[in-house]
């Protein structure tokens, strides 16, 4: 196995409080790693940790090592090349109040500078890759904050393949949306782990069942176990984890 | 009918009145410098300069010097005052020195403008040997009008949604990026709508100009000269018993250009937020 990112005795503190205890996990490349556990225990904490959004909060403390590339992303990463390696998708879509184009342009164009012609196939390509360009290639021109729900969230993946990723992380990317939107994202997902490594944060079993390959049981900041989905939800070694999954708390 | 809705049609009732009122008085104010403006005013007194004092003649020099010194004042102050939002709404939050900074803002803003008038004066005029002129009077203005344009800039700055923000940090876009690309274009209709706040104070203030942009009864040439602004004009008529008739449409026009300002702010800020 393979892995694109490598947590090892990873801390992490909002001031006095610790978030994170101790979590150290490989996360397989080009495969999709679910989080769940239930509301507070972390996972959310732990997926900002990875591309570095907990820096934004002020008294925060990170202890331990992150590695993405064999590089521990604290020291040898300018934060925003990080940012652009490893990009993510946020619980309730937030498209820019621009264009469905300038959405996805707003990325590449931030790094460099590409000419109209390649910045066309860029978007195009990229909208393609979240399954979204043949619901709005004749509306480029529109605010994105006219799409639906489903078709924003999509749009938002969009815009970070756009720069061209590695790492996806994706904070219950369909909480707030309808099923068949859900359904949607679940299928795009389950096609991007072939160029992309994926991880998930969910608050929903059976969507960690349908679409990981991985899962990794997060509680009261710690990691209790993880593993081969499979594994997980049906011979579960731990008991607060079988508790989990059967749905006796969270 | 039960006591808790009467006194529910009590309370609203007290609450329409006073809307009533304040729209009442304003439209009391503007008919009544209107009906007696209006008469005494025709296209001759926008375009002539003023006859012995203003007796006679119109008030062109006085409509150059006040688009003058307002301009001058929002030159400087809407790039400072925008400049300073962005400072306390984004890089400084819950530092004591914005703290500070807030608290002394919202000082200014509560300072009377005689007071300005006098700063402006012993500052500007004396001190920096800038003497009566446009420059002096628009700074003064500028100082008086900063607070007005930060607080609502930094309102309108914080309206933008968090997540905007996170979305384009998560891309890769420095703080930086995020403000010009996002932030500021999200914020635009508000920061509008306090630069146009802005605008009318200084249009129409007296007594922060009155000692520092002078009172002569020639147009300003350039920006060291002295001016009389409509509101000066308006003053010096009244109070030395020139003529009447002359303020009252001194007056009218004052409060046509503010009028005006008004109604074309709400139009650009909706056109602004249509294209947002």
């Amino acid at each position: 196995m393979n892995a694109a990112v490598s947590i090892r005795n990873l801390n992490f503190y909002y001031d006095t409080l610790r978030a994170l205890n101790n979590i150290s996990i490989d996360i397989p490349a080009n495969r999709v790693t679910a989080l769940i556990g239930p509301s507070g225990c972390g996972k959310s904490t732990f997926l900002r940790v990875l591309n570095r959004m907990n820096d934004l909060i002020d008294n925060t403390r990170v202890e331990g090592e992150v590695l993405f590339n064999g590089k521990n992303i604290y020291k040898d990463f300018d934060v925003m090349e990080l940012r652009k390696k490893i990009g993510m998708v946020f619980q309730k879509p937030n498209p820019f109040p621009m264009s469905v184009y300038n959405n996805i342009a707003y990325g590449p164009k931030l790094h460099r500078k590409a000419d109209v012609k390649e910045l066309d196939g860029i978007v195009e390509n990229s909208l393609k890759a979240a399954a979204l360009w043949n619901e709005v290639k004749d509306r480029m021109g529109n605010n994105a904050l006219g799409l639906s729900g489903g078709q924003q969230q999509r749009l938002c993946i969009a815009r970070c393949l756009a720069v061209g990723p590695e790492v996806l992380l994706m904070d219950e990317p369909t909480s707030a949306l309808d099923p068949i939107s859900t359904a949607k994202i679940e299928d795009l997902v389950k096609d991007l782990k072939e160029k992309y490594t994926i991880i998930i944060v969910t608050h929903n079993m059976q969507q960690a069942g349908r679409i990981s390959d991985y899962t990794a049981f997060f509680l009261n900041g710690e990691i209790i176990e993880h593993g081969v989905t499979e594994e997980i939800f049906h011979r579960p070694l731990d008991k607060r984890t079988e508790d989990y999954i059967t749905g006796r708390f969270g | 009918m039960n006591s808790k809705n009467i006194s529910q049609r009590a309370a609203f009732l007290v609450l329409k009145t006073a809307s009533m009122a304040t729209v009442a008085v304003l439209a009391i104010i503007v008919l009544y410098i209107m009906s007696n403006g209006l008469k005494h005013i025709n296209p001759a007194f926008f375009t002539q300069k003023p006859v012995s004092m203003g007796r006679e003649g119109g008030i062109a020099p006085f409509i150059k010097s006040t688009i003058y010194v307002t301009s001058v004042a929002l030159a400087i102050a809407a790039p400072v005052g925008i400049g300073s939002a962005v400072y306390l709404a984004e890089y400084s939050r819950g530092l004591t020195p914005v703290r500070i900074i807030r608290f002394c803002t919202e000082t200014l803003a509560g300072i009377p403008s005689i007071i300005f008038g006098l700063f402006g004066f012993v500052f500007f005029v004396i001190f920096l040997k800038l003497g009566w002129s446009v420059l002096s009077g628009g700074l003064t203005l500028a100082c008086m009008i900063l607070p007005t344009i930060i607080r609502t800039s930094e309102e309108a700055i914080k309206t933008v949604p968090m997540p905007y923000r996170e979305g384009s940090m998560a891309l890769g876009a420095t703080k930086w990026q995020t403000i010009v690309k996002v932030v500021l274009p999200g914020s635009i209709p508000g920061i509008t709508t306090g630069v146009i706040l802005g605008t009318g104070r200084a249009i129409g203030e007296t007594a922060a100009v009155i000692l520092t942009a002078g009172s002569s009864l020639r147009a300003p040439v350039s920006v060291t000269d002295p001016g009389r602004t409509m509101s000066i004009h308006l003053y010096v008529l009244t109070m030395e018993g020139i003529s009447n008739e002359k303020a009252f449409a001194t007056a009218a026009v004052l409060i046509m250009f503010i009028l005006g300002i008004n109604f074309a702010a709400n139009k650009t800020v909706k056109l602004m937020r249509r294209q947002v």
